[in-house]
């Protein structure tokens, strides 16, 4: 176990008080009946848990692909099923940022969310255990838990605090996603009873048959696909992101989507090398299909929040692109672009929020012409637009950069219509950032944003400028475990 | 000594016999769930008893002691339910619990029993004490009358074919003791009587489980019994018959390939019959009767596995069962106070009404759906792990792609209950020990979801 799992070097279980920080939090709201004193609750709850990520990334080691800060317990010895955690190079970052994300989500409904505050609360904070507890997790079951346990508050933040239709959207996310996580379990178990252990690094680098690869491949990729979302399993993204109150459609953007492509780094490539490399055509042919066609549908949107969900499917398309493309250039812009996206297009969402809850409307004309109403507003939706778009200089450039050149390396015709794909994400932005600063002439009053808007949006802001000038950092943590990736795949399929 | 979980249920149908006869009905219920208390700590002292009665008929193990604990768990909480509505009218009442008893006293006779008369007599008086209290509902409607007849009829046919078997079995082992017919089995098992010998016995079991093709009666006896009734037939029942239905298929040396095909069709059937069927229930006690149809199918991968832990799985998942159910039941029956059938409908604005019937009924919507951290999931992870284990991939892709279908209805009483507003209806008070018992099941279900190690461990021991 020590080849790959480096135990804890702290004196406590860093990862185990990250994952279950947030669910002490619930159980103190539990016991809480002041509205203001449980949203103060959530947000030390998640305030502390960004504390002890921080110091968890100021602690990671980048120089070593194993995993750290180990820790390993027996859960149900009758199927060899353990308790065990483990953070690498991949991981670390999504865990910072989902750590991140979800003081903002507590912040943006402070005043948003007017009725059940409490359950409220208790459903972002078990988002944010079950989410740290999925990138976490290094045993199936375990991952499996977390994976499936994020159904339920996620589903009841949309049926509860949703929109008109939240009836839809609500069930639709469950079921899709339910669908896809059946065929992960199935692959699960398959694994199990090939390895006699559901510990994922030891299904990792093995020489399974190749019929046995594909199938599991396929299971596993159902499910991430379907996480993701790729290109034909997509439309459940649309109605549960514009129907989700502003935290929930966060949550969504910034970390849910980025469990499936991690699901593709963490399981269909280590575990099923060959398979990845034969299906790979395919999955690059979505990612493009993604691109292009989240890019036209975009174009033609009205809806701010439906619009902002489109161009999810495509930024995924291009993680997706630089996964399946099997350079380090590629992993290393699919990272970055996970990161991105979920600062990014959180950012987005967090301000369509901000503009909702003066206008009480998505739709864009309603919210246009605010550049002389709201100028802060403005300047932080511009800077986040143009982020979304890949504007040099700002996060997005980096990664769409990193992703296009090694889709270049891949195949000239899929590189291609990649660039046209980020040509598109400028015209819709463009477009909608055009009508939402000059969109309108009529004089309105709208109050600009208060200083609790300005806490949450402020880092985000740093952080599109700050990698996009300066991505060093970022990649330094993870390029060890990337190219250790790399090395074994390619071992593994020759 | 061995008796005593009997001894002691037949006592508490004795003395409800005397006191239907006098007229004391004011600490009727006290003395009810006093007793029914008292049996399941004697149930639950006697776990470790071991030995063998009757020249060998009866058979007090592991196993059947913990279907015994299991059944006295199920019984005790449907004594509890009783009391606050009043679904049966007041004259009845010390009948109603005499023949809750009686049943209870079957099932766990059916447990220890390894003698096929024996078996018949176990199983028919929990039936016939069944028949007798279906009836027993204050309701306008003749809805319970329907109900109890085609309860009887469907329990008579079932009864006569399993007999059938029974008769084969007898012919070709000349001996009813079990011991007997598993050394005589082995010669006939891939031989076409063996197989039928052993699907007909299996038959009155499939009936008590309401499986596949033998479920016709659930939906309808459901809807028509008052909702205690209904609880207990919907749990405590379908205990025994998986013990039973362990017991039987353990007769057959190694499960030859085409009686698992047939009990692998049948269990595909289940679940997909139950599950679609389901998908456009109304009435919440039909939609359970649905989904225990689809569950009874589940239940077969432990059955159908049983060299792999299938066994212990199937134990495993019943257990679960019985809470989760309970705790739908119990919603819908505090949720009726006097007593009538709750629609889907009637659930909307229920997190307003009452937070924790919603909760309970959230938490144990999931879990039959199995979705984790509930009991559900890790119920059903075991079964598919043992039947995969034994190769049977198709039905466990069957099981998983069935699990999405369910989630439809499952999600639909959580979405009533959180997402729809009440069309002003008045908050439903709860008392303390109603209060205490539901927060028991919620712990119940999130504890066998996150904690399964010593059950299974224990289960296990049973084989």
């Amino acid at each position: 176990m020590e080849k790959y799992l480096m135990m804890n070097p702290l004196d406590f279980p860093i990862l185990s008080t990250i994952i279950f920080l947030p669910l002490a939090g619930v159980a103190l709201i539990l016991f809480i009946r002041g509205e203001r004193a449980i949203k103060v609750t959530a947000l030390i709850a998640s305030v502390a848990t960004l504390v002890l990520s921080v110091a968890l990334y100021a602690y990671f080691d980048p120089q070593t692909p194993r995993f750290q800060f180990g820790e390993s317990l027996s859960w149900i010895p009758m199927y060899n099923i353990n308790y065990t955690l483990g953070v690498d190079g991949i991981t670390i970052l999504l865990i910072v940022l989902t750590a991140l994300v979800t003081p903002a989500c507590v912040l943006c409904s402070w005043t948003s969310i007017s009725q059940r505050i409490k359950e409220f609360m208790i459903c972002i904070l078990l988002m944010e255990t079950s989410m740290i507890g999925v990138f976490c997790s290094l045993d199936f079951i375990l991952f499996y838990v977390f994976w499936e346990a994020m159904l339920i508050p996620m589903y009841l933040l949309i049926a509860v605090w949703g929109g008109p239709r939240r009836d839809y959207a609500s069930l639709k996310f469950f079921i899709y996603t339910l669908f896809g996580s059946v065929f992960l379990l199935v692959a699960i178990i398959a694994l199990y009873l090939v390895n006699g252990t559901f510990s994922i690094p030891e299904a990792m680098y093995k020489n399974y048959p190749f019929q046995f690869q594909a199938w599991v491949f396929l299971a596993f990729a159902i499910a991430f696909a379907i996480k993701v979302p790729m290109f034909p399993f997509h439309t459940w993204l649309p109605a549960a992101h514009t129907e989700a109150p502003t935290a929930g459609s966060v949550l969504l953007a910034s970390i849910l989507l980025k469990m499936g492509t991690y699901g593709f780094l963490r399981f269909c490539l280590p575990i099923t090398p060959v398979a990845s490399f034969t299906f790979a055509p395919y999955v690059v042919a979505l990612s493009v299909i993604a691109i292009i066609y989240g890019g036209f549908v975009c174009l033609s949107q009205t809806d701010m929040k439906k619009l902002i969900a489109y161009s999810s499917v495509a930024h995924m398309g291009f993680v997706t692109l630089g996964i399946f493309t099997f350079t380090k250039l590629g992993f290393e812009g699919a990272m970055l672009q996970m990161i991105n996206h979920g600062i990014t297009t959180g950012a987005l969402f967090l301000s369509v929020g901000i503009i909702y809850e003066r206008t009480h409307s998505r739709e864009i004309y309603d919210n246009a012409g605010l550049g002389k109403i709201t100028p802060v507003y403005v300047g932080f939706f511009g800077l986040f637009a143009i982020s979304s778009f890949g504007f040099p200089g700002t996060n997005n450039f980096v990664g769409e950069l990193y992703v296009l050149v090694s889709t270049f390396a891949w195949s000239k015709s899929a590189g291609f219509l990649a660039v046209v794909g980020a040509v598109l994400a400028a015209a819709y932005m463009l477009r909608l950032l055009k009508l939402i600063v000059w969109g309108r002439q009529d004089k309105r009053t709208i109050r600009d944003m208060n200083l609790r808007e300005v806490i949450y949006l402020l880092p985000l802001g740093v952080f599109v400028i700050w990698i996009g000038l300066f991505p060093r950092p970022l990649v330094r943590m993870m390029e060890v475990t990337l190219g250790h990736l790399l090395r074994q795949l390619q071992v593994f399929s020759h | 000594m061995l008796l005593l979980p009997e001894l002691t249920m037949l006592l508490l149908s004795v003395v409800f016999l005397i006191l239907s006869l006098v007229d004391r009905k004011d600490s009727l219920f006290l003395w009810a769930r006093a007793l029914a208390l008292a049996g399941l700590v004697v149930t639950l002292a006697s776990v470790a008893g071991k030995g063998e009665l009757f020249s060998g008929a009866y058979r007090v193990d592991l196993f059947s002691q913990i279907f015994k604990v299991l059944t006295s768990i199920g019984f005790c909480y449907v004594v509890f339910m009783f009391g606050s509505q009043d679904e049966v009218e007041s004259r009845y009442l010390p009948d109603y619990l005499m023949f809750l008893a009686f049943s209870t006293l079957g099932l766990m006779m059916l447990a220890s029993a390894v003698e096929l008369i024996s078996i018949v007599i176990s199983l028919e008086i929990s039936s016939f004490s069944l028949y007798a209290i279906v009836p027993l509902r204050r309701s306008q409607s003749k809805l319970q009358l329907e109900a109890a007849v085609k309860y009887l009829f469907f329990g008579a046919v079932s009864t006569g074919i399993m007999l059938f078997g029974m008769g084969y079995l007898y012919a070709m082992a000349g001996s009813t003791f079990l011991a007997d017919i598993i050394r005589v089995l082995q010669l006939f098992i891939s031989q076409p009587v063996g197989i039928l010998a052993l699907v007909l016995t299996m038959t009155g079991f499939f009936f008590k489980l309401s499986l596949f093709p033998l479920h016709f009666w659930a939906p309808d006896i459901y809807e028509g019994a008052s909702n205690t009734t209904t609880t207990f037939i919907a749990t405590v029942p379908k205990i025994a018959a998986v013990a039973l239905l362990i017991r039987i298929s353990m007769l057959a040396p190694s499960l030859s390939l085409p009686l698992v095909n047939i009990l692998m069709i049948l269990a595909a059937l289940s679940m997909t019959v139950g599950n679609l069927i389901g998908l456009i229930q109304k009435d919440v006690k039909r939609l359970l009767a649905y989904s225990g149809i689809a569950h009874a199918g589940y239940l077969m991968l432990g059955v159908i596995s049983l060299n792999s832990g299938g066994g212990a799985s199937a134990i495993y998942y019943i257990a679960i069962y019985l809470f989760m159910n309970l705790a739908c039941f119990y919603v819908i029956t505090l949720m009726a106070k006097s007593g009538e059938n709750i629609r889907v409908d009637d659930l909307a604005g229920l997190s307003k009404r009452s937070p924790l019937l919603a909760l309970t009924l959230a938490v144990s919507a999931f879990s039959l759906a199995g979705i984790p951290p509930t009991g559900g999931f890790t119920g059903k992870f075991f079964l598919f792990v043992s039947a995969f284990q034994e190769g049977y991939l198709a039905i466990v892709i069957i099981g998983a792609v069935n699990t999405v279908i369910s989630i439809f209805y499952y999600l639909n009483l959580v979405r009533m209950s959180y997402s729809k507003e009440p069309e002003s209806r008045p908050s439903i008070p709860l008392y303390f020990h109603e209060k205490a018992l539901c927060y028991t099941l919620i712990f119940m279900v999130l504890y066998m979801g996150l904690v399964p190690f010593g059950l299974m461990d224990i289960f296990q021991g049973a084989f």
